[in-house]
């Protein structure tokens, strides 16, 4: 077991290089370390000397990938490249354009980005999962049918639908909850409720559909035929087999979700005003932020290897089948 | 006169040119027809179809562009040659020139759906100098017609058009037999659901033409806040949706196929590099790669401003950009069913048998396993769209979608979202985006639950 979960990491690194490299490649190649100093440093009177020193302070004066003028393995490892890919690596984000620690930026605003994610997460976990087995347990009725109906029609409606909606409904119209904002305590709640809701009702269409295919396989299973006949009462199918057997193909979706949940909603984070890393990657993107974005992106994919891996592991717990 | 092709417009046109290339051999196929003809056996499919028909009606319809010949050339006496010179107008598509009085009845600001005067009050000082605060009456709209009038007669020209274009159809279905086949039509007794894809067909274009027709004197749905035609607008939105869901599955095709046939055909070293590859690629968060894109892609354009020459070139080459960005990240998931299915298909008895018999391996892929992966091509086709269609509107709300001056749901959505704040309320511009949006996407969604029943050879049991 262990030696295998190490072997999964060795493995993640390569496909982390090339994650670096590919960011890399999108931000030096069409943005030279010119002109970022150019316009950092604001377009009016920049004599070379003050491009240079900014590229100096920065580190962005070596070569990008190949360094001539170094020798031995330097020539490749003295190379901004190099240099970027390790400071990643270590977890140094390093500093914004806006001369902001980055690191320290990501570990504040965590927290009220999983603040909103893991509550919508489980909540809308449950919520799909019983819908699905209630829709399952009365298949083909009236019932199904017209829920299937509504189902579709929830995942035709653009979340930004849900969101703006909602918010006139509830706060604007009702004055239920505040329109946004956020409070990193129990009285916050008030801010969470919204947001949880919507994101949980946006959801539900697709969420729903999909379990529920998964039961629909597992029902006409040659063992859930010989529980029937052994005189099991349908629910006890549903609940002892089927949701038992479900579980596999769920894993698969689900645990590779939850790492990722900590860079919260790009969309609901804005509209929401909630000071998390969702708002914080939106502020970025518009304010062309590249170190940002950069950080965003090896932190979404290390985040997202780590979800796999966990989906390997959870496997081994889940199905004896599988053997590490 | 003269037609200008920009780069969506070749890629919409070859899109079609391959459709109706692939439809003519499916129609030499009898299993290929019969499997369609079950797709469209339900009347949901059917009604979903023609829905979607109209929107890629509009579609085509906007993706012919051309300038004008101004007639009044301007003279200046200076430089004599100049006048000399036809003038050009804009580019504009058919789509604009259908619409045009809708681009001209630019209002100072908000309106309602067919009202007849400003949404919000303005400071009028008239004659006798006193100050007041009134609804200023809109420009552009005819206030001595009469609407319910006007409505019954859209409506009664609408209807006729439809069975007008009905009975065509049905003569050039049935000839002779008509009298017959509209009876079976009726009753609803027909293999395909014609009655259903009928009165769709008669709905929209009811709707189309009575809208039509009330903007000439009204704005049927209202104004922005500089006074734009929000139907126009709408409209024109439709070609964005459409392309970016249509063109990036044409972009990310080839490269899922290939490399998800190659990876699960030959093995070894070329399976692990295309693993690598799309595993590499779909572990970074989609949106920010898009974003990172697409950021790459606003300082390389701002860089070689050389590429364009109107604004319009310029929202297309980014448009074009945006679909390429898209296609990019959005291959790594149909490649990876591809692979898993060709070696499937790779191990059964018919392949090993051409292997053994000499059969190239190209012969093997188009004869053997292109064949049999087109069913999860297709699913990933139809299933691909909505979603595409929907992160458009995501992706203009976030930054890095199509260019802020391109007519797009998203832009609509991006730009009113602030006006729901007001007192009172702005809501007929998101409202309008939304609803076509959603019966766009609605369609798509039921045609492509559908397809995926009839075709998904897992479904048969």
């Amino acid at each position: 077991m262990f030696a295998y979960i190490l072997k999964r990491i060795l493995y993640a690194i390569p496909i982390l290089i090339g994650v670096n490299l590919i960011t890399f490649m999108l931000f030096f190649m069409v943005n030279s370390p010119e002109d970022m100093a150019r316009s950092q440093l604001g377009a009016k009177q920049v004599t070379p000397q003050m491009i240079e020193s900014w590229k100096e302070e920065r580190g962005y004066d070596k070569p990008l990938f190949i360094n001539y003028n170094a020798s031995g393995t330097s020539v490749l490892t003295d190379t901004l490249f190099v240099k970027e890919s390790v400071k990643l690596f270590t977890f140094d984000f390093g500093v914004s354009d806006s001369n902001r620690n980055i690191g320290a930026d990501i570990q504040v605003r965590m927290g009220p980005s999983l603040g909103i994610a893991l509550p919508t997460f489980m909540i809308a976990l449950i919520t799909n999962i019983s819908l699905a087995l209630l829709l399952v347990l009365f298949r083909g009725s009236v019932l199904d049918t017209s829920m299937m109906i509504v189902a579709v029609m929830i995942m035709s409606i653009s979340g930004l639908f849900y969101i703006i909606a909602g918010q006139v409904l509830f706060s604007k119209i009702w004055h239920w909850v505040p329109i946004s904002g956020y409070e990193s305590s129990w009285e916050g709640i008030k801010f969470i409720i919204l947001p949880v809701m919507i994101g949980v009702f946006a959801g539900i269409g697709s969420g729903v559909r999909w379990y529920r295919s998964i039961f629909l396989e597992q029902i006409n299973q040659d063992y859930v035929r010989t529980a029937r006949a052994k005189g099991l009462s349908e629910l006890s199918v549903l609940f002892g087999h089927v949701l038992r057997n479900g579980m596999l193909p769920i894993l698969t979706g689900v645990v590779v979700v939850i790492p990722t949940l900590f860079m919260g909603s790009l969309i609901m984070e804005s509209f929401f005003g909630i000071p998390g890393l969702g708002s914080y990657t939106i502020d970025a993107i518009n304010s062309q932020d590249f170190a940002i974005v950069k950080a965003m992106v090896f932190l979404g994919s290390v985040l997202y290897i780590i979800g796999l891996i966990l989906t390997d592991i959870s496997y081994t717990i889940f199905d004896p089948r599988v053997k590490l | 006169m003269i037609f200008v092709m920009l780069w969506t417009d070749i890629l919409v046109w070859v899109l079609v040119a391959a459709v109706l290339f692939l439809g003519w051999r499916v129609s030499r196929s009898d299993q290929v027809k019969k499997q369609w003809h079950t797709v469209f056996k339900s009347s949901i499919a059917m009604a979903s179809a023609i829905v979607l028909a109209f929107y890629l009606f509009f579609t085509l319809l906007d993706s012919v562009h051309l300038r004008l010949s101004l007639e009044s050339t301007k003279t200046s006496t200076k430089q004599v040659q100049y006048s000399e010179q036809v003038q050009y107008s804009e580019i504009v598509s058919l789509l604009d020139l259908i619409l045009e009085h809708n681009i001209e009845s630019t209002e100072r600001t908000y309106s309602a759906p067919f009202a007849l005067s400003e949404y919000t009050k303005s400071i009028v000082v008239d004659a006798q100098g006193v100050t007041q605060q009134v609804h200023i009456p809109l420009k552009y709209v005819s206030i001595d017609g009469d609407i319910v009038a006007e409505s019954i007669k859209a409506i009664f020209l609408g209807i006729g058009l439809s069975i007008l274009l009905i009975v065509l159809h049905l003569f050039w279905r049935a000839g002779s037999g008509i009298k017959d086949t509209l009876v079976l039509i009726v009753q609803g007794k027909t293999e395909l659901p014609w009655r259903t894809a009928y009165l769709t067909f008669t709905v929209l274009v009811t709707i189309f033409t009575w809208f039509y027709l009330l903007s000439f004197d009204y704005h049927v749905l209202g104004t922005d806040k500089v006074g734009g035609d929000v139907l126009y607008q709408s409209l024109k939105s439709i070609r964005t949706g459409v392309l970016i869901g249509i063109l990036t599955t044409l972009i990310m095709l080839p490269v899922a196929i290939i490399l998800g046939v190659s990876a699960g055909l030959f093995g070894g070293w070329v399976d692990d590099v295309i693993q690598y590859l799309y595993t590499t690629l779909s572990s970074i968060p989609g949106v920010l790669l898009i974003a990172a894109g697409v950021l790459s892609m606003q300082v390389m354009m701002s860089n070689n401003p050389t590429w364009f020459e109107s604004t319009i070139e310029r929202s297309d080459l980014r448009l074009l950009f945006l679909i390429l960005i898209l296609g990019i990240t959005s291959w790594t998931g149909l490649c990876r069913l591809l692979r898993a299915e060709t070696l499937k298909i790779s191990q059964i008895e018919y392949v090993t048998a051409a292997k053994a018999f000499g059969v190239s391996k190209l012969t093997i892929i188009r004869r053997h396993i292109i064949p049999n992966l087109m069913h999860i091509i297709l699913i990933s086709v139809v299933l691909d769209f909505s979603g595409l269609v929907l992160a458009e509107a995501v992706l203009s709300y976030v930054g890095v979608g199509v260019d802020p001056t391109m007519h797009s749901w998203g832009n609509m959505i991006n730009q009113a979202r602030l006006e729901m704040a007001r007192e009172p309320m702005v809501w007929w511009s998101l409202f309008s985006a939304f609803i076509f949006m959603f019966v766009l996407v609605l369609a798509a969604n039921l045609l492509s639950d559908r397809v995926q029943k009839v075709l998904d050879p897992r479904n048969k049991s």
